[in-house]
């Protein structure tokens, strides 16, 4: 196996710059190499408000990445779409969102992905767009499948939500319309078992799976951390949504090793310590011989050395007098 | 729907035969059947959808029943919708029109017949417009709908639906009246008698008619020349044509059909504070009362054409009651 350094501050989980493995076992490398990228990036954006480099709030999705790489990054970026939540980095890395204009962004620079007028819960890069009022983007996912479908490309819209997120309204008003008008909409739960400080037993009743069935859209569920079991799921949920045109209600069980935002975790640390041993790092790394590993840990510092230089490069900006920035 | 086939229309009941509750939409369903969209009972979800259809380049149009349930829209039109392109910084259009129609006077009780608009006044990103009986309706409609490019929230009014037009002739014939419009997309109509003017009234939507008659009886029966200014957007606030009234009159009542007190006339009174006046501004409004369901309960609390009459007389006589 052929590693080729990308060095490009603009690099992306996409191989924009073009492909930086060839040779036997690239998957799995892949794979790993995406989780780890995501990992490290969220943990820079951590050391970035600890270190008071920036303000706001931030939630990552530490513990969850094989979420992000195993479902949104067999996504087609031109021709689908994302709509996430406040924990949405991931999905934005995985969907190919460059890391230098998302470090921008929470920097509040006019070079980030949004001009630092969202921050690090309301991004849009192409297909992909983040809001951090819980459950508010899944109606307008099912008008944008709607309106997909009619286009006829074939594309998916798949909505990122979590167990919290199962409180409110109007996710419910979204499973009664993408039913309804059949359209092509992956609603994806990450349970993550807690909505901020609250375990899901005080505040989700029932199934979690059950609850698209009443509607008449099936469900499907994994309760893992190892992204070699999510692709092949989430190739199949992906299909279904994508060949029959239709609505799917997708729940991966999982758990955040981080806080819900900074520092803030109440949760029992022996139950913490638990899930952590299936951190999805360590689960696929067993699957990887260590020149393989060292070789996925140097690119990944490196492209994030190199995106935090060219996020910091960039000047601050406070107002919008900049024109935007084309992705 | 027949110039622009991206313009699409999302409601509850409003398919043919029925069109409506209002039947605003009748006729729609049968001419354009892939356009027009009956919805479940879900005033937050089809509103989310709509921005999702805009996204994807349609123009689209949703109709809430009644402006009550617009309490229901809230976060999709606040949180939503009139951030979308400036919080992702995206300088294109995003053409959505929100329509539903306030007011009472019809007996439909507390929760069906309310002026709700107050709530979205003042949300950056969002324009809050109104159709009157001194503008074409469906010329407002049209602009809102092809040519704003930006979230409209588009206040009707259930008694207007049954009104007539008041053209140029019928304004000039009936009140004395010569009419002139500004240029904005969604202009302030200033109705007047001359270059002078008495007092300015200030009013939008359903509580036209009922200005035009209270300027009336001030002509006839007061000697007082009244200008009425009738704007077609209600926020962000067109002050221009306003100000330039009231410097000419130096008297100003501002009515709207909602509580007076918290709504769009105390934003007008505070905008036109700069400008000294022989009288202070008045406001007329409902009570601060929810709406009963009696006609006759339901009229001590919306404001009638004695208020607006009182008000004007107010400001040159104080002691006037």
């Amino acid at each position: 196996m052929t590693i080729v350094a990308s060095g490009s501050g603009t690099a992306s989980l996409r191989g924009l710059d073009g492909p930086v493995v060839t040779g036997a076992d690239c998957d799995n490398f892949l794979r790993y190499r995406d989780m780890l990228l995501i990992r490290r990036v969220e943990e820079t954006i951590l050391d970035l408000f600890s270190e008071g480099k920036v303000g706001g709030t931030t939630h990552t999705c530490i513990g969850q990445e094989a979420n992000a790489v195993g479902l949104i990054g067999q996504l087609q970026p031109k021709r689908d779409y994302v709509l996430s939540n406040h924990r949405n980095h991931g999905h934005y890395l995985a969907f190919g969102g460059p890391i230098d204009r998302l470090l921008a962004e929470i920097m509040g620079y006019s070079t980030g992905v949004c001009g630092g007028r969202g921050g690090s819960q309301h991004i849009k890069y192409g297909h992909f767009m983040s809001n951090g009022v819980q459950g508010g983007i899944a109606p307008i996912g099912v008008g944008l499948a709607f309106g997909e479908k009619r286009a006829g490309t074939g594309g998916i819209v798949v909505v990122c939500l979590g167990d919290g997120t199962l409180g409110e309204g109007v996710v419910y008003e979204s499973l009664n319309m993408a039913s309804l008008w059949e359209v092509p909409l992956l609603f994806l739960v990450e349970n993550n078992r807690y909505a901020q400080s609250t375990p899901i037993r005080l505040g989700v009743k029932g199934s979690l799976i059950g609850r698209a069935e009443p509607f008449g859209i099936p469900a499907t569920e994994i309760d893992t951390t190892d992204v070699a079991e999510i692709e092949p799921w989430a190739k199949k949920a992906i299909r279904h949504v994508r060949e029959e045109q239709m609505p799917l209600w997708a729940v991966i069980h999982t758990y955040r090793l981080a806080a819900h935002s900074k520092g803030d975790d109440s949760r029992d640390p022996e139950e913490v310590q638990r899930f952590a041993e299936r951190d999805p790092l360590l689960v696929h790394a067993k699957r990887l011989d260590d020149q393989r590993l060292s070789a996925a840990e140097a690119w990944v510092d490196d492209a994030v050395a190199a995106a935090l230089r060219s996020a910091a490069a960039s000047e601050f900006s406070a107002t919008d007098n900049q024109p935007p920035v084309t992705p | 729907m027949r110039s622009d086939p991206d313009v699409f229309v999302i409601g509850e009941d409003v398919l043919d035969p029925y069109g409506g509750a209002f039947k605003v939409t009748k006729g729609l369903s049968s001419r354009y059947p892939d356009r027009v969209l009956t919805t479940p009972i879900s005033e937050a979800g089809i509103v989310g959808f709509a921005a999702g259809m805009a996204l994807r380049g349609y123009k689209p149009v949703v109709e809430i029943m009644f402006g009550d349930f617009v309490t229901l829209i809230a976060d999709q039109l606040i949180n939503q919708v009139s951030k979308m392109t400036w919080m992702y910084n995206e300088k294109i259009d995003f053409p959505m029109v929100v329509r539903a129609p306030m007011g009472g006077r019809r007996g439909y009780g507390p929760t069906h017949s309310q002026t709700l608009e107050r709530l979205f006044l003042g949300v950056p990103g969002l324009v809050v417009a109104a159709i009157s009986p001194v503008f074409d309706p469906g010329e407002i409609v049209r602009r809102a709908i092809l040519e704003v490019g930006q979230p409209v929230f588009l206040v009707e009014n259930k008694l207007l639906y049954q009104e007539m037009v008041l053209e140029e002739e019928a304004l000039e014939e009936r009140f004395g009246f010569c009419r002139s419009d500004d240029v904005d997309l969604l202009p302030t109509v200033t109705l007047s008698h001359g270059d002078e003017a008495d007092v300015t009234l200030i009013a939008y939507g359903g509580m036209v008619p009922l200005v035009l008659d209270a300027a009336e009886r001030l002509h006839t029966e007061e000697e007082l020349d009244c200008d009425v200014v009738v704007p077609h957007r209600l926020s962000p606030l067109a002050i221009e044509p306003l100000i330039e009234s009231v410097r000419r009159s130096r008297r100003v009542v501002v009515v709207e059909e909602g509580v007076a007190a918290w709504g769009w006339g105390a934003e007008v009174v505070a905008a036109l504070s700069g400008i000294a006046l022989e009288a202070p501004a008045e406001r007329v409004g409902a009570a601060m009362s929810p709406i009963p369901a009696s006609r006759r309960q339901e009229q001590e609390v919306l404001p009638q054409i004695d208020d607006v009459v009182a008000a004007a007389i107010r400001t040159v006589d104080r002691t006037f009651a």
